[in-house]
């Protein structure tokens, strides 16, 4: 007897009417897209974006040039020189990371010992032309002062779970 | 003089200015199918759709024509140059052809010839040539296997739906398309032949290359099919005709089952509405089906595509064949020809 139902069910399309039906429906059901350039969906303060160097409060800047960052780094993006300053700290004369290598991961973040290197909200820094995406220390140093409030509270609500 | 413009150039213009009245249209309607095609999937998607160029995306298909048409056309080192180009063309052409006869409404219609519905079915068959031509023609495997995959089942389909299409014919007696709307007066044959409809819509579904029947161009196996070695114009053009073959199936459905240019019942507020109106809803309606389709069901294995065509539709129509012929002769209904 089933290969009458069976066969009832194929014969009057049963099932893709059905399938068909719950599409119609879903067509009249609120659209889910969200109108990216003018609306935007939440950001965790983990979220991996462009990279900043901070400074302190007194406007020296945080990185000491220990290189854990660029040891970590798994695509090797990271370039640091370093010399003692004037004053006899150690900073760096050059950092450099190669936007288009990083792959984002946040290893140097994580690397940090001075919360110098983050990793910000911002992930709508794309360019023209390659070459504006070789960052050197200046433009590193100007997103961190551009980003600075934003990252410390970000960096204050990831904190207890760190 | 006088007599050359009234015997020959204004004849000839005449037709020229029906034929752009009948062109344009259609192709802007190509244009906006492939809008609402986008729209309508994406709502059933739950997304928006395009909405971003001109109002509610409305200049959408303008923007994509253009993008198009700008583009460079490349020929492949490897391909048959002459057919490689003449292919998208046929298909474009035979797409429009086949719109001469169609009739919008009681008389209007640019050819109307005693075999039209014959002339359609011809000219429909004649498509698959533009893709054969472009898949031998591309010197490429994954157009071949779409360009042949497309041929096979485009015969294997036109056998059931000229079944279909004599079962529609023994009702009318006659094979004019006007004649046909004519004989749906009192009631559609949707009604009396509902399941003739419903394999005629699939075999459309099949014949046009749509899903879940688009095997030439299952882009997840073959790339995109007869069309993978195609860019810009040319491709444009495939793309047109099958737009095009799209709505003409449609406004086949709409004239063989669901009354052409007639109103569902012929009283007070629905015979206000002019023919052509009635004709065009239906043909919006059955394209409507066609994007809900796409939109629910996933594509069949090519084995399953024969079966059903050779298996299932051929017994199926034959078999209605001779029962429509029994009862039309057995409750003498059989319509008076000549």
């Amino acid at each position: 007897m089933s290969f009458i139902s069976s066969g009832t069910r194929a014969f009057f399309l049963t099932e893709l009417v059905s399938g068909m039906w719950l599409t119609l429906r879903y067509m009249f059901r609120a659209k889910v897209t969200l109108n990216y350039p003018f609306e935007k969906g939440p950001l965790s303060p983990r979220f991996r974006g462009e990279h900043a160097l901070r400074r302190y409060p007194n406007g020296e800047e945080r990185c000491i040039a220990c290189k854990l960052c660029e040891a970590i780094c798994p695509a090797q993006a990271i370039t640091i020189e370093a010399e003692p300053r004037d004053d006899g700290s150690r900073r760096t004369t050059r950092y450099d990371i190669d936007m288009t290598k990083c792959i984002y991961c946040g290893l140097c973040e994580e690397a940090c010992p001075v919360d110098a290197i983050v990793e910000g909200p911002n992930f709508e820094f794309a360019t023209e032309t390659r070459e504006e995406l070789m960052y050197d220390k200046d433009k590193l140093l100007a997103n961190g002062d551009r980003w600075e409030t934003e990252l410390a509270e970000r960096l204050r609500a990831d904190a207890p779970y760190r | 003089m006088v007599e050359l413009w009234d015997g020959y150039i204004w004849p000839t213009l005449w037709t020229v200015i029906k034929i752009l009245v009948i062109v344009i249209p259609v192709m802007i309607s190509v244009a906006y199918l492939t809008y609402a095609e986008r729209k309508v999937i994406g709502a059933m998607h739950m997304r928006r759709g395009p909405n971003v160029v001109g109002p509610f995306g409305l200049l959408q298909p303008m923007a994509d024509g253009l993008k198009l048409f700008l583009k460079e056309t490349i020929i492949p080192s490897g391909a048959n140059r002459g057919v490689f180009l003449i292919a998208p063309m046929l298909t474009f052409i035979l797409a429009l052809v086949a719109w001469a006869v169609i009739p919008f409404g009681a008389g209007l219609v640019l050819a109307d010839i005693n075999v039209g519905i014959l002339f359609l079915f011809a000219i429909s068959s004649l498509g698959v040539y533009g893709i054969l031509m472009a898949g031998w023609a591309s010197n490429s495997r994954y157009a071949f296997l779409g360009a042949l995959r497309s041929a096979a089942q485009m015969v294997s389909y036109e056998v059931s739906m000229g079944f279909v299409i004599i079962t529609v014919l023994m009702c009318v007696g006659s094979l004019n398309l006007s004649d046909i709307v004519e004989a749906q007066k009192t009631v559609w044959f949707v009604v009396p032949l509902f399941p003739m409809a419903v394999i005629f819509f699939i075999s459309t579904l099949a014949e046009t290359n749509r899903h879940p029947f688009d095997l030439p161009e299952a882009e997840s196996e073959l790339v995109s099919g007869y069309n993978v070695e195609y860019s810009a114009m040319a491709f444009a053009l495939f793309f047109l005709g099958e737009y095009a073959n799209m709505i003409l199936m449609a406004a086949m459905t709409s004239i063989l089952f669901l009354g052409g240019w007639l109103p569902p019942v012929d009283i007070a507020p629905f015979n206000w509405v002019p023919g052509p109106i009635w004709f065009f809803a239906k043909i919006a309606f059955c394209l409507f089906i066609f994007l809900w389709v796409r939109a629910t069901f996933p594509r069949y294995r090519y084995d399953q595509l024969m079966r059903l065509g050779w298996k299932v539709f051929l017994p199926i129509s034959l078999a209605a064949v001779a029962i429509v012929a029994g009862v039309l002769v057995a409750f003498d209904l059989a319509p008076v020809v000549g």
